[in-house]
This record gives structure tokens, C-alpha cells and sequence, in this order.
């Protein structure tokens, strides 16, 4: 099963790397990680998903990166009610036959075109990773030409912050 | 105070009651080694920098400090990587200072150059880049309170070079604050509970001690639980001494080389009181069936260490001073008998499993046999010294034959298995407790690895008395190659033409040999009665077996017993 974690880390030089380093030495299996400033000026938040085949696994996951020196609190919102929204940007090969599918796509979608030239557009999404898998896998007939993904981050719901929970 | 960044860390090592480094001077800590003079402050110059980061591990694992060792950027710096994960590994709190090239030439690939904090991170509870001066002072602070608090670990502190000369206004902080560092003491008092109403159900309980129980400093707690409820214990490798070896209730190590009676408790026991150990694959056998009959209780500092391997059906996170103090008084306010009464037949059949298949080993007539030789040097000094090791069959016959009965009396690279590690090693623990016999077990392998620390411990006439294992094999690489590998000995003769007496004696040692059982009570009392270092080459028989063992991805009931 998928785990999102809110880790909130002290904003250090390095910290990253150590982040980077435990997963990867520890074989833990993680799909994507998104950091960010955050409300502290100290604080950075990294937003990790985490693939874990169990409880155990997932605890491990947990308590090793909680060792890290740096890190301060780590939440799992998958067990609180939360918000997951990932931004992406995609540019597909647009003709003049085929623009007025693309934007009929792109409306369905709810997304948004950011730039349109002779030959590309340059659609924007935000929303739950699966969405923009989605939007993807339907602009895969038109050509796409590249594809950029910030890696999802998370908020809970109600006023509780990651940091108080 | 205006001082310079040199002078800074001095003064901070001062500040952290630090007696002694470990080091090897160089281009980026020059500064700090000319500081070092001026101050005359204790350092001891090893012959190689993984000797000096040994060192300060054996001088940690000693005496309970943090050890500290410094080296030069680059080459002197990778030269104590093996130390620090060998730290690492078995948890033991040690600073490494490094210099670095100067603030403007970093990231340029400059002479002497590499990313020791890169490098390091995978093997150090923490790590540090000091590229301001006036974040010196607190990163020592931290270093040293990270690094001896809570589950020990080494922590590298690499300082550019321009620091150590730069001017600033130096300050020892009083307190750090580490938002995301709380060791934790003590742990919770209904989890103490659950494990006695455990303790009261079970019909074959088994204590598991680990070598968190030296770290802890729990000897006396563990030993006096044992008492409360007559239980039998077994140890991991870096758990003996935590218990005495003639501890009737002693089964001794479980595991890969474990004993007997030991192994076989584990697999029938239907409760294991794990304490302070990590549950690694040399002691498990295979994982999947490791106390199958077992409830596990896990107590360990370290809550990442619950689950980790085995499954923990209960556990107590905390200091195991706290724990284990938390248990005895439980014991205590139970009724005197109700405990020990309930594992009287349980204690009769580990007892014989003890008497029946006891470790054993047998004598030839022309050859010495390497178990007698650790038998005789443990009945020679009564158990009462520091006893180090190198990696390979003698670790595992110290292990078995020694009888260890104080705490931290055995020093041994247990989760990284490091040949080279006892020699310098054995240094570390002679500086940091002088009036202590220590005593080296090494191999003719493991010796060759850090022999130029030889002279260390000449120059410092230092009196450890250093027993060469010498079968001129790798001996337990060879081992598995007689039991695994159709005795194709691939690369694992070293009979050379190496003269360990004129090696010892090349460096400034005392060497002595011997080639016959008659000779070896002779000489091992000739080697305590002779001041300063002494090494003595013991040739002993090249083909024997460290047994019991339990070959690899094979359950601990299955354990091969003669050769
Ligand atoms: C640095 C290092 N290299 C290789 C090994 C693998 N290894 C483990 S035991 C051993 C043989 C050690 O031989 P020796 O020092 O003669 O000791 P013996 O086993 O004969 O007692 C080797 C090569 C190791 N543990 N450490």
C-alpha cells in the first residue's frame, strides 16, 4: 500500500542528502519526493509516497528516517484525512487539426493552457497524481513531447498542523 | 575570547573533557596541529589513519568515552572510513575530526579534495561541513552530545582549512537546541508490566543479552534480574561479559559459532527476552524460523531497531539501565518463588544441553591447538583484562573459550567484522585505562593489515601483550572453503616467508615463538612477565574448524558439531 508522509526536517545544509541517502541504502521503496519552505523559515517539508507491503515495513520506514538528526516530525497523512495535489506541465505536438481537440481534452481535465505556438501547446494540471496520469495517457495520441511532474504534496484537513499532530 | 578557529576546537575538546585524540597530521590541519603543540595537548600519532580511528574506538569501547581521532583532508581523511563504519556498526561514540581544502576551493576538485560528509553519511549518526567559523563551537558541542547520547554513533566534523586560522570571538555554548533529537531514557511503565505478566506466563523463558548492555552500562542490572528469576541467558558476541562466563545460568553465544546449548534454547524456548541486541543474521540462522516457539520482547534504546529484523511481540523502548531497573523492581514485588519455581524443568533441560554437548575440541599430539591457547591466557589472567580481537576463527575461539566476566572486557568488531581492527584497537584501550592488562588475539591475516601500529605501541612502550594466531591461512575464509567449497583453498594460504618475531622486533616489540604444545605455557608467562608491548607467534594447526557452526540460510537446531 501507498503511504504519504509529511516529513518537516530542520532547514540544513545537507539535509537532503541525508534523506536521499538513508532511502536508497535502506531499499526503501519511494515513489516520489517533493520539498518545500515552509510556514517556519527554519523548516523545510518533504513530502514523501512511500510503497510499504505492510505495517512493519512502513514502520521501519518511519523510525529510521525520524534517526536522521535533522528531522523533526514525520506524519502520515494517509491515516488522517488530507489533500494530495501534485502540478504538472505537459507539452504535446498541437496542429492547427488538432488544437481544438487538445483544448476539448484540456477543459474535461479542468486544466489549463499556458503557451501555444505553431506546432506545441504547453498544458498545465494540478491535482491528485492519478488525474495527471490520466490527462497523460489521453494526450499520448497527439505526441507528447515532454513532461514535467513536481512530485506530490500533501495538507491535511482542519486546522491541526503536521507539526502539532 | 579572540582566538583562532585552531585554538577554538582545542579549547572545545578541553570544554568536553576530552584527554586525549588520535591523529596523523597534513597539509589542511596544519594549523590545528601547530595549535596541538602549543597547547601540548595528549594526541598520539598513529602510523595510518584507520590506526588512529581504531584507536579512538578502542579507547571509547574501553572506557565508556567518546574517542577522538583526526586526520588531514583527502587520502587522510578516506583513510578512516573503515574505522567509522566499524563504529558505526557496533554503535560506539567517536569524533572524527577532518580537515577540508579552503572555503574558495571547494567543489573544484582541488589537491586533496573529496566529500567526506558524502562519503560518510551512510556510516555516521551524523555528519558535518563547517564552512563558518562561527558555527565551530556548536557543531563540536552537538557532535559530542550526538554522538555519546542516545543510541552512541560516530559523527565526522570535516573544517576547512581557512578556519583553523581565522580570528573570531569564541564562545563554548552552554546548551544546544536539536529540534529532532530527543534521546529518549526512560521508556514506558505499562510496557515494564506487560513483560512481567509475560515473565509470569511463560513455561521456557530465555534472556537475550546484547551488546547494548555494555553501552548502557547494565551489567549489574541484567546480572541481578538473572538472580531475581533464574532464567538462562545466552549472549551475542558483543554481549559477553555482560554476564559472567561460569554464570551457571550462562548458555553462552548463540548463534553461527554459538554454543550448543545455547541454539538450542533459542529454538525451543517459548519466550526470548532480547535485550540491547539487533537480532543480526549471525546470530538469527535463518530468519523465518528463529524461536519459532517464541513470544519476542524487544527492549532496545533504538526504536528503529524494533522489527527491524525479528518480529517483536512486545517491546520496551529506552534506556536499558531504565528498563532493566524497571524489571527487577517488578520482579521484586512479585512472590519470592513465583518466577523461578515455574522454570525448574526448563533449567534442567538447558543444563543438559550444556553437560551433554559442551564446547570441546581436540588435542593433537605435535600441534598447538589455537582454543588451548585462549584457554590458557584466560586462566592466566582470571578473566581480569581488556581482551581485544582481530576478525576470523581466533575472534570466534576468544569467544568461545575466554571466560569473560566483566563488563566492557571484550572489544571485537562485531557488525562489520574489520581484520585490523584489534592492533590499533588494543592501543586505543591501553591509553585510555593504563593500569589494565590488555591482551590482542589476532591472526597472521589480520595482523599484516595494521602491523605498522606496531611501532605505536613501541613508541609508547605501551604493555599489551599480543597473541598471533598464526595457522598461515586466512583461517576462516579457508574454513568455509573446506566446508563449502570443495577444499578449493583459493587465495587463502599466506604461508609467506613473514617473521612475525622479526617483524615485532623490527618495530620495537618484544617477539617470542612457539611451535609446540609443550612450549606455549612457557612463553604466554614469559610474555606477561615481560615489560612493554610483547608479540608472540604462535603457530598453531592450520586446518581446524570453528564448531559448533550453523551453516548460512540453515535454522540454529542445525548445527554441524564435528568436524
Ligand atoms: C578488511 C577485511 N577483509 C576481508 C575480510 C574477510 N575475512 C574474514 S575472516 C578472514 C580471514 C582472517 O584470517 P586471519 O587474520 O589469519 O585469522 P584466522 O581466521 O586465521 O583466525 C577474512 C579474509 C574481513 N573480515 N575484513
Amino acid at each position: 500500500m501507498k503511504h504519504t508522509l509529511a516529513v518537516l526536517v530542520e532547514n540544513r545544509p545537507g539535509v537532503l542528502t541525508h534523506i536521499s541517502g538513508l532511502i536508497s541504502r535502506r531499499a526503501f521503496n519511494i515513489e516520489s519526493i517533493a520539498a518545500s519552505l515552509t510556514e517556519e523559515s527554519d523548516t523545510t517539508r518533504i513530502t514523501i509516497d512511500v510503497e510499504a507491503d505492510d505495517e512493519l515495513e512502513l514502520e521501519q520506514v518511519v523510525n529510521q528516517l525520524s534517526k536522521l538528526i535533522n528531522v523533526i516530525k514525520i506524519i502520515n497523512l494517509t491515516a488522517v484525512d488530507s489533500i494530495h495535489r501534485e502540478l504538472a506541465m505537459i507539452k504535446v505536438k498541437a496542429n492547427p487539426h488538432t488544437r481544438s481537440d487538445i483544448v476539448d481534452i484540456v477543459d474535461i481535465f479542468r486544466a489549463k493552457i499556458v503557451d501555444v505556438n505553431r506546432q506545441t501547446m504547453v498544458i498545465e494540471l494540478t491535482g491528485e497524481p492519478s488525474k495527471i496520469d490520466a490527462l497523460c495517457e489521453v494526450l499520448i495520441d497527439y505526441g507528447i513531447i515532454e513532461i514535467v511532474r513536481t512530485g506530490k504534496i500533501a495538507l491535511s484537513r482542519g486546522p491541526v498542523p503536521a507539526k502539532d499532530m | 575570547m579572540k582566538i583562532i578557529g585552531a585554538q577554538a576546537v582545542i579549547e572545545s575538546l578541553k570544554n568536553e573533557g576530552v584527554e586525549v585524540v588520535f591523529g596523523y597530521p597534513g597539509g589542511k590541519v596544519l594549523t590545528l596541529y601547530d595549535e596541538l603543540y602549543q597547547a601540548d595537548f595528549h594526541h598520539i600519532l598513529t602510523r595510518h589513519e584507520q590506526g588512529a580511528a581504531h584507536a579512538a574506538d578502542g579507547y571509547a569501547r574501553a572506557t565508556g568515552k567518546v574517542g577522538v581521532c583526526i586526520a588531514t583532508s583527502g587520502p587522510g581523511a578516506t583513510n578512516l572510513v573503515t574505522g567509522i563504519a566499524t563504529a558505526y556498526m557496533d554503535s560506539v561514540p567517536l569524533v572524527a575530526i577532518a580537515g577540508q581544502v579552503e572555503v574558495p576551493l571547494i567543489g573544484r576538485d582541488s589537491f586533496q579534495e573529496s566529500d567526506i560528509r558524502g562519503i560518510t553519511t551512510p556510516i555516521t549518526k551524523h555528519n558535518y561541513l563547517v564552512k563558518k567559523i562561527e558555527e565551530l563551537p556548536t557543531v563540536i558541542k552537538e557532535a559530542f552530545y550526538i554522538a555519546s547520547t542516545g543510541r552512541p554513533g560516530p559523527v565526522v566534523i570535516e573544517i576547512a582549512k581557512d578556519l583553523f586560522g581565522e580570528v573570531f570571538d569564541y564562545q563554548y555554548p552552554e546548551a544546544i537546541t536539536l529540534r529532532g533529537y530527543e534521546p529518549v531514557f526512560a521508556g514506558n511503565e505499562e510496557a515494564i508490566s506487560k513483560v512481567v505478566e509475560e515473565l509470569k506466563q511463560a513455561k521456557r523463558p530465555l534472556v537475550f543479552v546484547g551488546g547494548g548492555v555494555h553501552i548502557a552500562d547494565a551489567a549489574e542490572e541484567i546480572r541481578e534480574f538473572l538472580k531475581l528469576t533464574g532464567f538462562p541467558v545466552i549472549s551475542t558476541l558483543m554481549g559477553l561479559g555482560a554476564v559472567p562466563g561460569n554464570f551457571e545460568q550462562n548458555l553462552g553465544m548463540a548463534g553461527m559459532h554459538g554454543t550448543y546449548a545455547a541454539n538450542m534454547a533459542t529454538t525451543e524456548c517459548d519466550l526470548l527476552l532480547g535485550i540491547g541486541v539487533r537480532f543480526n543474521d549471525r546470530v538469527t540462522g535463518l530468519l523465518e524460523k528463529f524461536a519459532p516457539a517464541a513470544k519476542v520482547i524487544h527492549c532496545d534504546i533504538d526504536p528503529a531497531e524494533i522489527n527491524k529484523n525479528v518480529r517483536a511481540d512486545l517491546r520496551v523502548v529506552g534506556d536499558l539501565r531504565w528498563t532493566l531497573a524497571q524489571l527487577c523492581k517488578m520482579v521484586k514485588e512479585l512472590e519470592q518463588t513465583e518466577l523461578t519455581e515455574r522454570v525448574t524443568d526448563w533449567n534442567k533441560t538447558v543444563q543438559n544441553w550444556k553437560t551433554e554437548k559442551p564446547l570441546t575440541y581436540e588435542q593433537r599430539p605435535r600441534q598447538i591447538m589455537p582454543q588451548a591457547v585462549v584457554e590458557k591466557v584466560s586462566q592466566i589472567t582470571q578473566g581480569d583484562a581488556i581482551v581485544v580481537t582481530d576478525v576470523g576463527q581466533h575472534q570466534m575461539w576468544v569467544a568461545q573459550y575466554y571466560n569473560f566476566t566483566h563488563k566492557r572486557s571484550l572489544l571485537t568488531s562485531g557488525g562489520l567484522g574489520t581484520m585490523g581492527y584489534g592492533l590499533p584497537a588494543a592501543i586505543g584501550a591501553q591509553i585510555g585505562l593504563p593500569d589494565k592488562t590488555v591482551v590482542l588475539f589476532s591472526g597472521d591475516g589480520g595482523m599484516m593489515m595494521n602491523c605498522q601500529e606496531l611501532a605505536t605501541a613501541a613508541e609508547l612502550n605501551l604493555p599489551i601483550k599480543m597473541f598471533v594466531i598464526n595457522n598461515m591461512v586466512l583461517g576462516m575464509v579457508a574454513q568455509w572453503q573446506r566446508m563449502f567449497y570443495g577444499e578449493r583453498y583459493s587465495h587463502s594460504s599466506i604461508k609467506g616467508k613473514t617473521d612475525f618475531v622479526k617483524l615485532a622486533e623490527a618495530m620495537g616489540v618484544t617477539g617470542f615463538r612457539a611451535t609446540k604444545p609443550e612450549e606455549i605455557d612457557e612463553v604466554i608467562a614469559k610474555a606477561f612477565n615481560t615489560p612493554g608491548p610483547v608479540l608472540v607467534d604462535i603457530w598453531v594447526a592450520e586446518d581446524e574448524n570453528v564448531l559448533p557452526m550453523v551453516p548460512g540460510g540453515a535454522t540454529l537446531d542445525q548445527m554441524v558439531l564435528e568436524g
